[in-house]
């Protein structure tokens, strides 16, 4: 079959759904790849690079007439009239607020996957075009705050004095907000974060952020996205939010729910307490906003000098990068319509991946697919499961331990002073020797313990000493080859000859070994 | 110099004579701390690829030195400056003279002889091994170390006999070395058998194992006190003998008892104890060369140990007291876990083609079926296409601490691509294709997500996190802690049956 990829007819669009290389993916898949003349100019992606990847470049009425159009935005009226009858649409779609292109698609006869309506289980995570390109957008938004910020993110101690780190809060840790908490974190900046997620704590400790708690119940989510809180929630929230406000240089903003208004986070007053020069990123902004003054694609600089960002195009200002993604997600979208890999597409209704992201077939919308209850954070019911098998590892009692110590020593104490001088001597070579010995194999790779093992026995060979002392002890007065003297030597002789093999058996096994390990 | 009584009246004039050419003692106990520090820095050497080389080198020049000197003081005899006390003069005067006599002038040869034909046999044996044969190899290089301890005790106890003279501590000291000895001799041998499958390597279940060990334990301290306290004669000859039979029959019991899958930590531990053995020796011998040795191959092997038994989650004691696994007693209900899915060389190879990253978790089943080299050219031509692949190890695939490394090394698959369970386990998500060849429990989810497994807590390669999952393996069968293997079940994983080699092969052939 033939997939078209078309150059998208918003001007302000940068991105374009396929790359180079994800050509040559789905030319792997079995598919012959179209590409719009410029569709991949704006992410400099030029059209000769296509080419050689084993595209072929024509006008916009061949792409669109292919069997699959994979692109980004919603398609307009004269796309949808130049698509074939029966042909697949992949793009996003925006499914819950566009119900009217979704009948006008479903009219049209076309089978319509939508991007952005793909269901939150973990299988189809490789998919998820909405994660990688909040994901982008989180980037995005430091970077654009840190543009328009009028100070340092890292604090710095210069000749001229010291400058403190800026305060960066974000607001919602799902992708975005965590992909905003490690840049600003790795800029330099003190990172700050909170969620109406209780769970999601642990995640935003390990991208370098603290975590701010909101002092009322928490809510667990069933579909990984976040849910509207309770008044009594939403209280304890606006309190936190007037406090962190008042402190912080920077605030990001990424609370979305599926389908509904953004949240309002930030209230006029709250903007009001702020510091002049502060920067508030409203990720939110095409959606209603987070906060109270935003306006979606502007920057608007309130009455006391703090600056809100509304850029709904945080994506699209990393074309490259979001190109590749997206292109990455159809590839592997088309990987899972393909089981045969033998270019044609075949959908499986009955698959609940497919079917959450199919929203119009066969003249009818499919729109809304049938519930499908996962959670996004498995990570709970796992923890009680993995801190089972273990009770007994619950730390002891200190005091018991030193008292355990404590007896040791005095027992040790007293086994010497009934021991004859040479021993000590000896215990205390034996002992500093067991130490270092458990500091330097501690330090071994663990590619190496088979080599570690042969070197040890090598040199246990050293026993051979202890057999020469029966050489030594032979009775050169008494008949030789008798009695005592012959036992003596028999012995002697046949450890000698067994802890050479181990001596020289084991040095050259070593070596043999370490020959044969190298560098790829 | 040193205040040591010594009868001087014993010593003839050509007898001080003759100690003039010995060998002076601090020049021997130098080259024991040169030794040992060269010793230490052979092992600390082996931490990491770039010194590993030099360090074992390190090591041969330290044994060189300590057996130089040692055999030469053994030929010329050991002398000291002794301060003594000159009954016709009236004062103290000093001496150089023996503290350790010359051996005969024949042995020499005796020593050269033995010498040469252990390092004849060593070298050949080093250089002739199978790379699947090491932890057999190894085993049997601990039990050499074993019966030369048992060798120097019941030569220490013959010599105190020819004349008569027996220290209370030595004693003692004898006997720990010949028990110590003794185990590490017959369980190494054990393990060699069981190695080699020439014997079955299931664990023998004898009722009580337990107390039968510490019954041995206890009859083993209760026969030294006898013994220190009344060495001489027949019953002392009786004792010694007792003590060796039974160390011996410990260590038969002791590996016999233990199955093939707990081998690492067997081996590991049989290698502490060879240490121990040493150490004891040295003891016996009051040399300390063979303490700091004997301590630094003890605590190796009883480092090795630990880290074997954390990697199967599994106390140190309960392996050791031997039948994991195999009472019949799987605790888990049986479930039903579905139908799994079977895929053919082709297929397999389409996948594989397809793939950007490709991870392959051998295990044991690949040293069995001698697949490391197919292994590695799979691999060698998957990466000329430019498909990225690695290798993740658990730490106790296969039989020795180590051994899938070596095996790999030895197919010439690079080192840099063959990475440890810790650096692997985030990057499974990120994976087309995983090859699970000969692994069966180290891959098994059962131990993160069931309580009620036995392997329950033990970490694992979480290899399901890849898109496809490939399972080469000869037929359904449990792994060798007989828990079925949820992972086979999985809608992401495909069996493909036969022997893994073979299975390789085509695999190759296909691309």
């Amino acid at each position: 079959m033939i997939i078209g990829i078309p150059l998208e007819s918003d001007p302000r669009e940068t991105r374009v759904a396929a790359t180079p290389k994800s050509v040559d993916q789905l030319a792997k898949l079995g598919y012959e790849v179209l590409v719009e003349a410029k569709a991949g100019a704006k992410a400099a992606f030029p059209d000769a690079e296509f080419e050689q990847a084993g595209a072929r470049i024509v006008g916009s009425q061949e792409v669109w007439g292919a069997d699959i159009v994979c692109k980004i935005n919603e398609p307009l009226d004269s796309e949808i009239a130049a698509m074939k009858k029966g042909a697949y649409l992949i793009g996003l779609i925006g499914a819950p607020r566009n119900p009217e292109l979704l009948e006008k698609l479903a009219k049209a006869h076309i089978k319509v996957l939508a991007m952005d309506s793909v269901p939150r289980i973990s299988r189809a995570q490789s998919l998820d075009v909405i994660s990688s390109m909040a994901n982008i957008g989180g980037y995005r938004a430091v970077i654009e705050a840190a543009n328009i910020f009028g100070s340092f993110f890292t604090g710095q101690v210069t000749a001229a004095g010291k400058v403190p780190p800026a305060k960066v809060f974000v607001s919602g840790a799902g992708v975005a907000g965590l992909a905003a908490i490690g840049t600003a974190n790795s800029l330099g900046a003190i990172v700050r974060a909170t969620d109406i997620r209780a769970e999601v704590a642990e995640e935003v400790k390990s991208m370098g952020a603290e975590f701010v708690a909101v002092e009322a119940e928490s809510q667990t989510s069933e579909d990984g996205y976040a849910k509207e809180a309770t008044e009594d929630y939403a209280a304890a929230a606006a309190r936190m939010y007037a406090e962190q406000a008042k402190e912080m240089d920077i605030i990001i903003t990424t609370a979305l729910i599926p389908g509904r208004p953004a949240p309002r986070l930030l209230t006029a007053e709250m903007v009001a307490s702020m510091k002049p020069g502060s920067v508030i990123v409203d990720m939110a902004a095409g959606t209603g906003g987070n906060v109270e003054g935003s306006r979606p694609d502007e920057v608007v600089t309130t009455a006391n000098g703090v600056k809100i960002i509304g850029y709904t195009d945080l994506p699209c200002r990393l074309p490259t990068q979001a190109s590749q993604l997206y292109s990455q997600n159809v590839v592997n979208l088309m990987k899972l319509l393909t089981p045969e890999k033998d270019g044609a597409l075949v959908l499986d209704i009955d698959d609940p991946v497919q079917r959450g992201m199919l929203v119009a077939m066969d003249g009818e919308v499919m729109w809304p697919p049938p519930v499908v209850a996962v959670s996004a954070a498995p990570k709970q019911e796992e923890a009680p499961v993995a801190a089972q098998p273990m009770p007994e590892k619950k730390p002891r009692d200190k005091r018991i331990t030193y008292a355990v110590l404590a007896f040791c020593a005095l027992a040790f104490l007293a086994l010497f002073t009934i021991s004859p001088s040479g021993l000590i001597g000896h215990f205390m070579v034996l002992m500093l020797s067991i130490v270092i010995g458990f500091y330097v194999i501690g330090n071994v790779s663990h590619k190496l313990h088979t080599p570690l093992m042969s070197v040890t026995n090598a040199i246990s060979g050293i026993i051979l000493v202890g057999c020469l002392l029966g050489l030594v002890l032979v009775d050169q007065n008494t008949a030789l080859f008798a009695g005592t003297n012959l036992a003596i030597l028999m012995l002697s002789v046949c450890g000698i000859l067994l802890a050479s093999i181990n001596v020289f058996g084991g040095f050259t096994v070593t070596q043999r070994m370490l020959k044969m390990f190298r560098k790829g | 110099m040193a205040m040591i009584s010594v009868d001087y009246t014993s010593y003839t004039q050509e007898m001080l004579d003759a100690a003039t050419t010995a060998l002076p003692i601090s020049l021997v106990h130098g080259s024991y701390i040169v030794a040992g520090l060269l010793f230490i820095l052979a092992l600390s050497g082996l931490s990491r690829f770039e010194t590993s080389r030099r360090g074992n080198i390190l090591g041969m020049i330290g044994m060189g030195i300590a057996l130089v000197f040692i055999i030469l003081g053994t030929v010329l005899g050991i002398s000291d400056t002794v301060e003594v006390f000159d009954i016709n003069a009236g004062a103290f005067t000093t001496i150089t003279a023996f503290v350790e006599p010359p051996a005969a002038s024949w042995a020499i040869f005796i020593i050269a002889g033995a010498m040469i034909i252990g390092a004849i046999i060593g070298i050949i044996r080093a250089l002739r091994v199978e790379m699947t044969g090491m932890p057999e190899l190894i085993a049997l290089f601990h039990s050499f170390v074993g019966i030369a301890a048992v060798f120097v005790g019941w030569v220490s106890y013959l010599a105190a006999t020819a004349d008569g003279h027996y220290d209370p501590l030595h004693s003692g000291e004898l006997f720990v070395g010949i028990f110590i000895g003794g185990v590490t001799f017959t369980g190494s041998i054990v393990a060699f058998l069981k190695l080699s499958a020439r014997v079955p390597s299931a664990p023998l279940m004898l009722p009580g194992r337990n107390i039968m060990n510490l019954t041995a334990l206890a009859a083993f301290l209760v026969l030294t006190v006898i013994f220190v306290l009344n060495p001489e004669g027949v019953p002392g000859f009786v004792l010694i003998s007792a003590v060796t039979l039974l160390s011996l029959l410990l260590g038969i019991h002791l590996v016999a008892s233990i199955g093939g899958g707990d081998m690492p930590v067997v081996v590991s531990m049989l290698n502490s104890y060879s240490g121990w053995a040493a150490a004891a020796v040295g003891f016996t011998l009051d040399n300390d060369l063979l303490i700091i040795t004997g301590a630094l191959v003890g605590s190796s092997g009883a480092y090795l140990s630990y880290i074997m038994c954390k990697a199967m989650n599994r106390n140190f004691i309960s392996v050791i007291a031997g039948g994991f696994g195999s009472d019949g007693e799987i605790t888990g209900e049986v479930k039903d876990y579905g139908e799994y899915r079977e895929v053919q060389a082709p297929e397999a190879a389409e996948m594989l083609k397809n793939a950007s990253s490709v991870i392959i978790t051998p295990g044991y089943g690949m040293a069995v079926a001698q697949a490391q080299a197919a292994v590695a050219d799979l691999t060698a031509r998957l990466r000329a296409q430019g498909v990225n692949v690695r290798f993740g190890i658990h730490p106790v695939a296969g039989r020795l601490p180590g051994h899938m490394n070596v095996l790999l090394a030895e197919a010439k698959v690079p080192y840099d691509i063959v990475l440890e369970m810790d650096e692997i386990n985030d990057d499974f998500s990120s994976t087309d294709v995983v090859l699970v060849i000969g692994a069966n429990d180290t891959v098994n989810p059962a131990a993160l997500d069931d309580p009620h497994s036995l392997i329950a807590g033990m970490p694992v390669l979480e290899v399901w996190h890849a898109a496809q999952v490939i399972v080469f393996k000869r037929s359904m069968a449990t792994g060798y802690a007989g828990v079925q293997n949820p992972l086979f079940f999985k809608e992401n994983s495909a069996m493909l049956f036969g022997d893994c080699k073979e299975r390789v092969n085509d695999i190759i052939k296909e691309l």
